[in-house]
């Protein structure tokens, strides 16, 4: 029941968020940065792939799993090139989201005017 | 926060009223959308993902990238036809925290901005809010990986 996982385990993420944003009344940016520095974390001490398995989407679509996709390439392309690979591996994986992000957003400011 | 040592007493004091008068938020309830919100929008990524693995020849592996660029693509259409402000105004962190948000926050700086020209505006605008979580990211996931690397090997 991937499906069933997905809704409960992205649901608690962004209850996470809002628990920091309405609670620790942190700033969007600084929430949005806090999570993909624990979802970073939770890659390096091994915990975010089992997660990733569990819930599926539940847990690639919520931001940390942005922050586990940089360790995910970085530790990827050392583990291929050495050293150097932290720096040539760190978008490696998350130059999908982006690049498309870039992409799309361009383009629709040029299609786009703004709304009230 | 304001730093306490540089408060004056009457200022403190306007703090205190200040507070007990600040609408309060509820909580609960944010909590709940953003539970029921964030939810639905993980498990519409899981349907995409598991239709580009049975229509498409995508692996498991493989599925997240255009799964994403999916959600993205979705989020940025929606955001320019102005109906995801009004949908995470609704849903709050339920719309922030999956990557739809973040591509809510390039698209809407990018048409916000693009009456100053596509340079000035459109582009230099664009991270305005994604660049925190990227600068972020990128020198957390740096330093993980270097402390990985140093004392744990590969």
């Amino acid at each position: 029941m991937i499906f069933v996982n997905a809704f409960i385990v992205g649901g608690i993420i962004c209850v996470i968020g809002q628990v920091l944003l309405d609670v620790g009344k942190l700033t969007p940016a600084h929430t949005l940065s806090t999570l993909v520095v624990s979802g970073a974390v939770l890659d390096g001490i091994g915990l975010y792939e089992p997660l990733i398995d569990f819930a599926g989407a539940g847990a690639t679509v919520p931001i940390t799993s942005f922050g586990n996709a940089l360790v995910h390439g970085a530790i990827t392309e050392a583990e291929q090139n050495g050293w150097v690979g932290i720096l040539t591996g760190i978008f490696e994986v998350t130059s999908a989201g982006i690049s498309s992000a870039i992409i799309f957003s361009f383009i629709a400011a040029l299609l786009f005017k703004p709304k009230g | 926060m304001a730093k306490d040592s540089k408060v004056s007493p009457t200022q403190r004091a306007y703090q205190k009223i200040a507070r007990k008068h600040e609408a309060k938020r509820p909580v609960m309830k944010n909590c709940i959308k953003a539970f029921l919100i964030g939810g639905l929008v993980c498990t519409f990524g899981q349907l995409v993902q598991t239709g580009y693995i049975y229509y498409f020849d995508f692996t498991e592996k493989t599925a997240g990238d255009p799964t994403v660029a999916t959600l993205i693509f979705l989020a940025t259409l929606l955001t320019g036809l102005g109906v995801y402000d009004r949908f995470g105004h609704f849903a709050g962190a339920g719309s922030a925290v999956p990557v739809t948000g973040f591509a809510n926050s390039m698209a809407s700086a990018a048409i916000e901005h693009r009456t100053e020209g596509y340079v000035l505006g459109v582009s230099s605008n664009m991270f305005k809010l994604a660049a925190a979580v990227i600068v972020f990211g990128v020198v957390a996931a740096f330093f993980i990986v270097i402390i990985k690397m140093t004392f744990f090997g590969l």
